[in-house]
């Protein structure tokens, strides 16, 4: 390997963390530059230790490096004190491998998993010397293209990209990289290979398309412009998840990051159907991995990394069919190896805490529940399928097996929503210490306390979701209802017992914008961006004032895109892009919700949602119960 | 069984941080299988420890590790396993078994030599090869040293053992225990402060040479390389080791 860093000394002995700049960490992947056609850089554009956490990225570096012509390499969003030397002293940003400017490379990829990097984007365009803009861009500018959840919605940042891949990675990857080869063999240049790239299936081009409004400001029509060019663009989907690609060798990173561990995706997608849940619906139908494929993997991988902890990774890992064997499995294996085990989304029940009880220290872990909404009237409006009974059951059961902290998340401003449902928050945090006093007898409470730790967060609309039609809060909103689930818990009897958490408004506010939003908010983003807003994900530098003053001077009215109720027969920006799921379907769910009736899960009884279409997963299985016969 | 491990920092790794060099050595460790001990307790951990933190930029030839093993096929073995298992620029040199009873390695730690270059472009003015003789006939060398509390004025002569320049280098060896441990950045400093010239931003090169252990006393220093205390097989007899 290279010893040569884009960064000097100097750079690297006066800025924090050096280690996120210079490669070089075990499985990462160098190749001789010269024995490929395609230099890819793959960006996750926020903080190094946050975009090495992401699983994704890793899937997608292992499969392009698996193809002999392709090398890809990672870049992220260089921190703040490196971005203002980069910046002054005109460096370039570069991939981790190779060290050298990713503006020479043939595809910058960046991952959208989240509204409030759209800034950070910007900074990893503008830092790497890329114009900004697609229109802008050369012949010797690397393709732009993103992918990932809010490519589901990829209006407001069309005009950054010159294209999107919508749906799964694994698909299609290898088509698109034929054509870029065929059309630079053959010197048909960047506009016709983005044509050529346009009629690929899971491929978006925005300048094929034109957007017309109507005179209140909503969407008239969305079409391509050209011949040949498909109206609507169907996800991408990799319907046979065990066998694709899987990274085996996941890059270890030297400096600590959020996600220090061996990650097994053990399947994609929910059956849950939540209404809230943008993910429940993007990733239909539900497709479980080979229980023994992921026993494999999980030996393999652990040995490929030395990870002391490894994660089961999925929406609603209860809801896996094989859990309890894979369970088994790994405490097996991992107890003789002293490999920690994380299990994150699993129902409270008795088998998940017998599990728990036996991966974790029971007195220094917290159990957590996600009823979402205080009230049982409001949870059937979400389709939360969590009652207070099995929460309490659940909670009665945990204190029994000597757990002393609870965490339940709560959202706040959701569809029809009402002072009671807000008061319900604290009455079930109340009522889940009071469990404990029941449940604990005096003389064998640890320190006599129970401690319950109550979150809200403000609920955002997402597209591609049944309240992709509703309207959000405002701010002033928002806040009005942190006050009141402030003051319903001081109220409980045992509010001594009870911590409450909320999230700030404003970032909530902007995400929302962000994620309806549509084509004209580009010059808004690139606007705020001049101005310095970008780690808009990080409370510390987000400057909301900032955002509210670009809007004005674009003349564009953030309301529109939040508090705005939408009509059933709106067309919205996202409308060109087929997730699977209908918008027939998402209407039904919509107004089931306003009468708060709920649907049952997939795999109680099919809700015709339209993900049949992909022939596969949950939608081909026997329904009305758990699957036990061997796959 | 413990086992000393000598190890060497070059190239971009020497960016990364003493505490991410341990991060770095439990995950080898696991990748390269050594049969290493855990402690007791709820959250088991590897028996390992350092002998004295590299600052982050410096390179060095003479790292030191200690690790507890439950078996061993022989020292060559963990070797050549862990430099299977890492990566350009952190290499393994030796291991060695230590005799019961040695003290662990950052215990023991009681020197470390260093060669010390100016980078191109940042050399001082002042002509080294004159003042150094009368700058270590001094009896003391006191430096103000900034620390948690506060100034604390040190005395950095004791702790200079030797101290040479040739070749445009120093090199120089120098007390490296934990009560009083000196950084080469220090003496230079303090030499050139002398003569009225202040050291560049990042002026120096770095490199650790080795690290050594005191089998003398305090007044008669006996420095040998940590690792010739440990011995390289096991005795006759007993080719492997099991518990």
């Amino acid at each position: 390997m290279s010893n040569r860093l884009a960064l000097s000394d100097d750079i690297l002995m006066k800025i924090e963390k050096p280690a996120r700049y210079i490669g070089s960490e075990v499985n990462a992947v160098v190749k001789d530059k010269s024995k490929v056609k395609i230099r890819f850089a793959m960006c996750f554009p926020d903080v190094y230790e946050i975009g090495m956490s992401h699983l994704g990225i890793q899937i997608l570096y292992d499969m392009f490096n698996s193809m002999e012509d392709v090398w890809c390499e990672r870049v992220y969003s260089p921190w703040l004190d490196l971005d203002s030397i980069m910046r002054r002293q005109r460096i370039p940003l570069f991939g981790l491998e190779s060290q050298e400017p990713v503006k020479n490379f043939d595809f910058l990829g960046i991952t959208l998993q989240y509204e409030m990097c759209y800034t950070n984007i910007l900074q990893v365009l503008d830092l790497a010397q890329i114009p900004l803009l697609s229109e802008q861009r050369g012949e010797d500018s690397p393709i732009v293209i993103g992918g990932g959840p809010c490519s589901y919605n990829p209006e407001p940042i069309a005009a950054f990209f010159d294209m999107f891949y919508i749906g799964e990675g694994e698909t299609r990857y290898r088509e698109l990289l034929n054509l870029y080869n065929q059309c630079k063999e053959q010197g048909l240049g960047r506009n016709e290979f983005l044509r050529r790239a346009a009629r690929l299936p899971g491929i978006y081009v925005p300048r094929f398309y034109k957007v017309t409004y109507k005179e209140d400001g909503t969407i008239e029509s969305f079409l391509p412009t050209e011949e040949g060019i498909p109206q609507t663009i169907l996800k991408e989907i990799e319907m046979d998840v065990t066998h694709t690609y899987y990274p085996m060798k996941p890059v270890v990173p030297y400096i600590k990051v959020t996600q220090d561990r061996v990650v097994l995706e053990i399947q994609r997608g929910c059956i849950r159907g939540c209404r809230f849940c943008q993910a429940g619906q993007l990733y239909r139908p539900v497709r479980e991995r080979d229980v023994d494929t992921l026993k494999k993997y999980a030996l393999e991988m652990l040995q490929n990394t030395g990870h002391e902890e490894i994660s089961l990774s999925s929406l609603s890992s209860s809801d896996y069919s094989r859990l309890p064997e894979l369970i088994d499995f790994l405490m097996e294996e991992c107890g003789r190896k002293h490999i920690n085990i994380s299990l994150p989304s699993l129902r409270i029940d008795a088998f998940s805490l017998d599990v728990m009880s036996k991966v974790q220290d029971v007195k220094k872990s917290s159990l957590t529940f996600a009823p979402e909404a205080g009230s049982q009237r409001l949870r059937n409006v979400i389709n939360k399928g969590l009652t207070e009974e099995v929460i309490l059951h659940g909670a009665a059961l945990a204190f029994e097996g000597g757990w002393t902290r609870v965490k339940l998340y709560f959202m706040l401003g959701l569809p029809t929503e009402t002072e009671e449902d807000i008061r319900g928050i604290a009455e079930l945090s109340n009522k889940i210490a009071a469990a404990f006093f029941e449940v604990v007898p005096k003389e064998k409470r640890v320190n006599g306390k129970v401690q319950i730790v109550s979150s809200t967060s403000f609920f955002v609309p997402k597209p591609f979701t049944p309240f992709q039609w509703a309207a959000q809060c405002t701010k002033e909103q928002f806040l009005e209802k942190a006050y009141q689930t402030k003051k319903a818990i001081t109220e409980q009897l045992n509010q001594k017992s009870i911590k409450y958490n909320w999230h700030e408004a404003d970032a909530s506010v902007l995400e929302g914008i962000l994620a309806r939003g549509d084509r004209r908010l580009s010059q808004v983003i690139l606007k705020a961006y001049e101005k310095g807003c970008y780690y808009d994900a990080w409370s510390e530098y987000f400057d909301n004032d900032k955002w509210l003053e670009t809007f004005e001077e674009c003349g564009i009215d953030p309301d529109f895109y939040t508090t705005r109720e939408r009509s059933l027969d709106e067309i919205f920006p996202w409308d060109f892009i087929d997730c699977g799921v209908t918008k027939e379907f998402l209407k039904r769910e919509w107004i089931k919700a306003q009468r708060e009736e709920i649907s049952e899960n997939c795999r109680l009884k099919c809700q015709g949602c339209g993900a049949m279409r992909f022939g596969g997963g949950i939608c081909l299985e026997e329904r009305g119960a758990f699957h036990e016969a061997e796959s | 069984m413990k086992l000393r491990v000598k190890f060497k920092k070059y190239g971009p790794v020497r960016f990364i941080g003493h505490l991410d060099v341990m991060r770095f050595f439990q995950k080898a460790i696991r990748r390269a299988e050594i049969d290493i001990a855990y402690t007791d307790g709820y959250s088991p951990h590897q028996i390992m420890s350092f002998a004295a933190p590299l600052s982050v930029g410096l390179e060095s030839n003479g790292e030191y590790m200690d690790i507890e093993v439950n078996s061993l096929i022989s020292c060559e073995d963990v070797k050549d396993r862990l430099n299977g298992a890492s990566v350009p620029g952190i290499e393994i040199l030796s291991v060695k078994i230590l005799p019961e009873g040695a003290g662990n390695a950052m215990a023991s730690v009681a020197a470390a030599s260093y060669t010390v270059r100016f980078r191109v472009g940042r050399e001082p003015r002042t002509d080294i090869a004159a003042i150094l003789p009368a700058f270590l006939n001094k009896k003391q060398i006191l430096i103000t040293k900034e620390t948690k509390k506060g100034t604390r004025e040190i005395d950095l002569r004791p702790g200079i053992f030797e101290l040479r320049w040739q070749d445009d280098s120093f090199f120089m060896l120098v007390d490296a225990s934990s009560a009083g441990n000196i950084k080469p950045i220090q003496i230079i400093e303090a030499l050139l402060s002398e003569h009225g010239e202040a050291l560049q931003e990042n002026a120096l090169l770095v490199t650790r040479e080795e690290t050594f252990t005191n089998l003398g006393t305090e007044q008669e220093r006996r420095l040998i390389c940590l690792d010739a205390v440990g011995f390289d097989a096991l005795s006759e007899g007993e080719k492997r080791y099991e518990p």
